[in-house]
């Protein structure tokens, strides 16, 4: 078992034909994902590492069945590519793309919702379910089937976790890299229920970063939803405090997004949190350890 | 990205928000030309740095008289300006606006800013202008006012409503303030603005609203799509190193530590100064690489990194995932030619291309390089490498 997708998923790719659609998308079907086809304007028609090309969503869903799109179009152009998908009827879209603005991203989360369409991202390395589906930029190789899931905003901090897990003789059942842009779809609260969920996920390991209050959102949901050993680490303990000109994104939240007080509010709900990164692989053979 | 209160000030008064007439000068005599053209008996003198609490520090001072401009011109032209936003170094102030004073009946505070939460902008208003926002936030949350705003629909009249009732406002200014308030949402939307701050925002005693203050911040990825906006950067208000560092793709902001720090992604590289630090190191900076690394850029990562005079010792720590660690292994060995790595480097990568990578810097045989087997083990050796134990 898995999250959200495995190896009979369908993946088109939106900006199939570029640069970094082509390099990836290879790396992909090189690693076992079924990437059936890929969406690039005026290209429709062509044949593309093996894969269709069309001009459209909604033409590359209908002929092949698609249900995920991995997202690679360059970041001005990728809110309407999100919109596509979702008008197509994608059930989930992974958002590779650096650098989209976030009104951009607003505006396409919405429209997202509303279409019931998931969404990854952006700016993230996407998702993997070990040894079966990568739709992303991960080096798949670190990845090694298992037990423990995996949910992290930072990208390498993602290959990293990971990584530690395997060597430890444990693998990973489904990882996610949720992206740290302001705007991101699907966020730990999102997650940690389907992880819950899963029969082969035995732990999970949530890796967070300071700003914003995802983590502590988190820590709320764990509290009463996820009765599985979650491990954690938040990146920027020692991070000095930025110098910028107004404090109104820290008030809204009603926190100022510290490290500190992350850690202590998962402490607080029983997530075993880690001070330094190069522990995270130790505590998760603890935890699993004493089961 | 951020501009000046005088250029947030010309953006708003673009969108129709009401702001004081006044000019920016960057001499003595330019001010007192300035206070001349605007004419009236009272002047505020303000300088112009990228950051808040300038009142407090110094930086802005009521002249009533044109002999009291020339006097505070002088006295904060040149000034370095030390606020609680920009660190005990303080800010060299090159330029003054030159207001017309207000006549100021009472402070409201008024702000716009994206709600990550609620995923759509939130305006916020308070009575309690004047103030630190982050004071009355922690102090008396209730009085301030939020109302977001989803911008499928924009911003309507009972969003105004909304703001206005609660700031309990007379009838009579009731449909001046809606408008101001839905005249800076616009500013916010048209200029992918990450943050507008208007700190005091004044009622006058004829009872008209101004925005006294102005604070804007921009979202960077945006910014290809306003030029006007781009232009109005100030890259004296930046760090030279950053900015260097910028251009060539990396993302560099210097610590105070003696461990100079190089890595991919952001997170990972947050991950790496807490473990310095874990292991009783101090980071000397933080430094991605970002996904595009090569060898050039590698190189002028060591340059940066090595200006730094406390640098006792360069960790590197990559997990290649786009980043190839072959390229950054070619990376190290250009950079030892171009530039003198004073300091022994502790080398980890990992990921993508990593045998290929060890093997090109083993055959190389740098003095000086000190492989890692993994993050702990880096941090280690890095830590002790900067105490000359290794």
């Amino acid at each position: 078992m898995s999250i959200l997708v495995n190896k009979d998923t369908k993946v088109i790719v939106q900006g199939f034909t570029g640069k970094e659609g082509t390099f990836h998308a290879e790396q992909c079907l090189a690693y076992g994902t079924k990437i059936v086809g890929g969406v690039t304007p005026n290209k429709g028609g062509q044949t593309h590492l093996g894969q269709p090309v069309f001009n459209t969503v909604k033409e590359a869903v209908a002929t092949t069945g698609a249900t995920v799109s991995m997202i690679f179009v360059p970041p001005a152009f990728v809110s309407d590519a999100v919109m596509e998908a979702a008008d197509a009827g994608i059930e989930l879209a992974v958002i590779i793309t650096e650098g989209a603005p976030v009104r951009d991203m607003q505006e396409a989360k919405s429209y997202a919702t509303k279409k019931d369409m998931l969404t990854i991202g952006p700016n993230c390395p996407g998702i993997i379910t070990a040894e079966e589906c990568k739709i992303g930029i991960m080096p798949g190789a670190v990845f090694k089937k298992g037990n423990v899931g995996l949910i992290s905003k930072s990208g390498t901090l993602t290959y990293e976790g990971a990584n530690q897990v395997c060597n430890e003789g444990f693998g990973i059942t489904t990882a996610v890299g949720i992206g740290g842009d302001p705007i991101i779809g699907l966020s730990y609260k999102d997650l940690l229920p389907l992880f819950e969920a899963d029969p082969e996920t035995e732990a999970i390991v949530m890796i967070g970063e300071i700003g914003g209050d995802l983590e502590i959102q988190a820590a709320a949901f764990i509290k009463d939803n996820i009765t599985k050993p979650v491990v954690a680490f938040i990146a920027g303990q020692s991070a000095p405090a930025g110098k910028r000109m107004g404090h109104a994104g820290a008030i809204i939240s009603g926190s100022a997004g510290t490290a500190a007080e992350k850690m202590a509010a998962l402490e607080a709900v029983g997530v075993h949190v880690v001070i330094s990164p190069a522990d995270i692989g130790k505590k998760v053979a603890e935890v699993l350890g004493k089961k | 990205m951020n501009v000046h209160e005088y250029q947030a000030k010309q953006i708003f008064a673009k969108y129709g928000v009401p702001v004081p007439k006044g000019y920016i000068a960057t001499t003595v005599e330019e001010a007192v030309e300035n206070a001349k053209k605007l004419g009236g008996k009272v002047w505020v003198v303000k300088a112009q740095i990228h950051a808040g609490g300038r009142g407090l520090g110094g930086g802005v001072k009521v002249a009533t008289s044109l002999e009291k401009v020339e006097e505070f011109a002088k006295e904060i032209l040149g000034m370095t300006l030390v606020t609680h936003q920009t660190g005990p170094e303080g800010k060299l102030v090159s330029k003054i606006y030159i207001e017309e004073g207000a006549d100021i009946a009472e402070e409201l505070y008024l702000g716009v800013v994206l709600d990550r939460a609620k995923e759509m902008p939130v305006i916020m208003a308070s009575t309690e202008g004047g103030m630190a926002i982050e004071d009355v936030a922690a102090n008396t949350p209730e009085k301030i006012i939020k109302v977001a705003v989803d911008p499928a629909i924009g911003f309507k009249g009972f969003h105004g409503r909304e703001l206005a009732f609660g700031l309990g406002l007379p009838k009579e200014e009731i449909g001046k303030f809606i408008k101001f308030a839905a005249a800076l949402y616009q500013v916010y939307m048209e200029n992918d603005a990450e943050m507008i701050e208007i700190n005091p925002l004044v009622k006058t005693g004829a009872g008209e609203f101004i925005a006294l203050d102005g604070k804007m911040g921009f979202d960077d990825s945006a910014l290809g799509r306003h030029p006007d906006i781009e232009a109005m950067r100030d890259l004296s208000e930046e760090d030279a190193d950053e900015r260097e560092a910028s251009e060539y793709g990396l993302s560099y902001i210097a610590l105070d530590g003696e461990i100079g720090c190089m890595v991919n992604g952001a997170g990972l590289a947050m991950g790496t100064m807490d473990t310095i630090n874990y292991m009783g190191g101090t980071p000397a900076n933080f430094l991605d690489v970002g996904g595009k690394a090569n060898a050039e850029t590698v190189a002028k990562g060591f340059e940066i990194i090595l200006k730094n005079p406390n640098v006792k010792a360069i960790f590197v720590n990559i997990f290649g995932g786009i980043v190839r660690c072959d390229r950054i292994a070619n990376g190290i060995l250009e950079a030892t030619k171009l530039v003198d790595v004073r300091v022994p480097v502790v080398v980890r990568l990992d990921g993508t291309n990593a045998a290929e990578a060890a093997v090109i810097l083993k055959n190389a045989g740098i003095a000086n390089v000190i492989a890692a087997t993994d993050l702990g083990d880096g941090a280690k050796k890095a830590v002790a490498a900067a105490k000359g134990e290794l």
